[in-house]
């Protein structure tokens, strides 16, 4: 007996449209999001207060002085001459001497995390790395015055002597003769980076081995299994696959080199004047002229000292986002291809 | 080895049975007497060159140039070594490998140097107990070490950092939790600002403290306004660092939650905070560290005093680091001194919280120490048995006996 399925046995069309699914919120969860929204909300209004004030305060200043903020020298604000060209070429020198001391450290201890150690002794290294990023500025501000600016003179003297050539690293006085004496040595820019330089080292290196350890290990295996050596290995698959990470952690660095101030200033010697002689004694950097000149200041200078940190802090702004955008497209590569 | 099984005839398979004892594992890296010889003959040489040249041929002198030109002989003299016997390929190979050891060695050195020279400096101050618990109201630059301490500093510090921490942990925890938990165009934008403001200078901070609270409120230094620059300078830390924590909190237990039937609240204080608890904690301790031992921002604010001050809301207090900055500004021995046993205290506070941060952060969300995990068992035991006390006929409540 068969059975014949009539026209209207069959159920109606349904339309074919999707429910509408829509959830009620209780009581306590609508407490929730207001709660959770308002803290958002007072962290941006705390931050925005900050940029803000930062910017109306400085506006006083920069209306005043125009463009030569960025290309004056000297900082008087009392008499309406300041600028901030010596101390912002101040703070890049250091940074970038920091940069050239934690770059080759940094890459290469990331590497010996990621792909030399292993066990236990990867997992104390890594912990040490954090650690040293916990240590206080102020204590390596104490050890770069009182034992790095010593020990480091000979190195500074020898540098010049041998390459005075190169202008850079040159040590001349006045009349441009050049000069050994060690009191043209201390509190230079080249000690003050290179403590600086230690302390980012942590932070680089963190993100750096981070990036390293997500090289997919199929490729790894493939190029041990085409008989590479493990530098070989590192430079066809490590170091393109981190690519991002190690230029995204130095920026990151850089950034954090910037903004450094109680080392800073416990080592240089404050100028304002442009010094191209790194290894010469005499610099400057926009937070150690903060903290150097704050307690001082009219309502004018405060103004003016406001300028000077809110370029800071636009400089490391711009560094800090296209640094993490640089780690968070490798990542996403890395993730897709792995 | 020798199959016996009959039944390999029929086409079955069969796994073989050794018959004689495996031997012992043999190390896949084998390190040669060679290669000890490469490496020591190098060290050797490198320390012998820089000797040569140090004092003997050349003008240079000082210990940082003789590591630095001894490192480069080194690297000369293994590279030639391993040349001797062995390809390109592998005298890359080789060096690289000393190269990325050296700079760990170096790094890790310095840690331990800096650290080391830091007590060594301060061991003066540091042996003496009053160094602890006097103030330095009453310590002149001339007096010796065994007047004055650093109480009033450490009394400073510790009241600074509480009221940071009572601002930012609710405030950052909240917010981690509305980026996470709450999202939508709102959320991208607070997530964007924070991420902004962790590229905020720390003196930049103060200079915001000062210029704001102090010339437009309190016209005073205090405790209090150094504990808001603290504050700002902490609290994208914390933000960032919550936020990837709960980033890892696995969907499935949100969802599992979710299909209980259980509201978003629920969801976030009873599955999502509870599970990445461990993790919060390690962020918080770790912001406090960095909060701790940030100077710039107290500079500006604080202000200096020498006695013990507990009112954060009058007059100045001074705290550690800037207690450090202070004394090594005087010329006389005791008190830098002075200066470097306040930075070793300093530095064993941060150690400490360091240590404790490893120790409550070293799991994953949603792993249990071995204490939780019994009190878990215990607590879904007694839930069940109240379960099996009100149906005692249901065979599903039934309790199995766990071997």
């Amino acid at each position: 007996m068969t059975t014949v399925l009539s026209e209207s046995m069959l159920p109606p069309e349904a339309p074919a449209r999707p429910r509408t699914v829509r959830a009620r919120p209780t009581g306590s969860d609508r407490a929730f999001h207001a709660v959770a929204r308002s803290a958002g909300g007072a962290t941006v209004g705390i931050m925005l207060a900050v940029g803000l004030f930062l910017s109306i305060r400085a506006k006083d200043a920069l209306s005043a002085s125009g463009t030569s903020f960025l290309t004056e020298q000297q900082w008087s604000p009392e008499t309406g001459t300041f600028g901030v060209a010596s101390v912002l070429f101040g703070t890049v020198t250091i940074a970038v001497i920091a940069l050239a001391v934690a770059f080759p450290l940094a890459l290469s201890t990331a590497l010996l995390l990621s792909e030399v150690a292993t066990g236990p002794v990867r997992r104390l290294l890594v912990s040490l790395v954090d650690l040293m990023a916990a240590v206080p500025s102020i204590i390596f501000g104490l050890w770069g015055v009182y034992f790095l600016q010593s020990a480091i003179i000979p190195v500074s003297r020898w540098l010049s002597s041998t390459f005075g050539l190169i202008p850079i690293l040159a040590v001349t006085d006045e009349s441009g003769a050049s000069v050994t004496d060690a009191s043209f040595f201390t509190s230079s820019a080249f000690i003050a980076g290179i403590v600086v330089g230690l302390m980012v080292v942590p932070t680089t290196t963190s993100v750096m081995r981070e990036a390293f350890s997500q090289a997919p290990s199929g490729e790894r295996e493939g190029a041990y299994a085409l008989g590479s050596t493990r530098w070989g290995m590192i430079r066809a698959v490590v170091l393109p696959f981190g690519k991002g990470g190690v230029i995204g952690g130095t920026m990151l660095g850089l950034g954090r080199a910037l903004g450094e101030t109680i080392a800073v200033y416990m080592i240089i010697s404050p100028i304002f004047a442009i010094n191209w002689q790194v290894l010469k004694t005499g610099t400057n950097s926009v937070s150690a002229l903060i903290a150097l000149r704050y307690g001082e200041a009219s309502d004018f200078g405060l103004s003016a000292l406001m300028a000077a940190g809110l370029v800071l802090f636009l400089l490391t702004l711009v560094i800090n986002f296209s640094a993490s955008s640089i780690v968070a497209r490798s990542r996403s590569g890395a993730q897709s291809e792995g | 080895m020798t199959v016996t099984d009959e039944r390999t005839a029929t086409g079955a398979t069969v796994l073989p049975r050794p018959t004689e004892p495996i031997g012992p594992r043999r190390a896949l890296h084998a390190w040669t007497v060679q290669e000890s010889f490469d490496l020591g003959g190098a060290a050797l040489g490198g320390a012998a060159i820089a000797t040569l040249l140090f004092g003997r041929f050349t003008s240079m002198y000082g210990g940082i140039g003789w590591v630095v030109v001894a490192l480069l002989a080194f690297f000369g003299t293994y590279a030639l070594l391993v040349s001797l016997h062995s390809d390109r390929r592998q005298v890359f190979d080789r060096l690289s490998t000393a190269l990325v050891i050296t700079a760990g060695v170096i790094l890790f050195g310095t840690l331990a140097f800096v650290v080391v020279y830091t007590v060594v400096r301060g061991a003066p101050a540091l042996v003496h107990l009053n160094f602890y618990v006097q103030t330095m109201r009453l310590a002149g630059p001339l007096d010796p070490l065994t007047v004055g301490g650093i109480a009033h500093a450490l009394v400073g510090t510790l009241i600074q950092i509480s009221i940071a921490l009572a601002i930012t942990i609710p405030l950052g925890i909240a917010t981690a939790v509305f980026l996470n938990e709450v999202g939508g165009p709102f959320a991208r934008f607070v997530r964007t600002v924070s991420d902004a403001m962790t590229a905020l200078p720390s003196v930049v901070a103060g200079l915001f403290i000062f210029a704001s609270v102090i010339q437009l409120f309190t016209h005073e230094r205090s405790g209090f306004a150094a504990a808001l620059a603290i504050t700002v300078m902490m609290l994208p830390i914390v933000i960032r660092s919550a936020d990837v924590v709960l980033r890892l909190v696995p969907n499935g237990l949100r969802e599992a939650s979710y299909a209980m039937g259980s509201t978003r609240w629920r969801t976030v204080w009873h599955v999502v905070l509870p599970t990445s608890r461990s993790g919060l904690a390690t962020a918080v301790i770790l912001g406090a560290a960095r909060g701790l031992g940030e100077t710039s921002p107290v500079l500006l604010t604080s202000g200096v005093t020498a006695e013990m001050k507990t009112n954060p809301f009058s007059g100045p207090m001074i705290s550690m680091p800037l207690q450090v900055f202070d004394l090594v500004r005087s010329p006389e021995p005791t008190m830098i001194a002075r200066g470097f046993g306040t930075a070793a205290v300093l530095l064993a506070l941060v150690l400490i919280l360091f240590a404790i941060a490893r120790v409550i952060g070293g799991r994953g969300p949603g792993e249990l120490s071995e204490r939780q995990r019994r009190r878990v068992i215990t607590r879904s035991a007694r839930a069940l048995a109240e379960i099996q006390s009100l149906h005692p006929a249901d065979p599903t409540t039934r309790l199995e006996e766990s071997p």
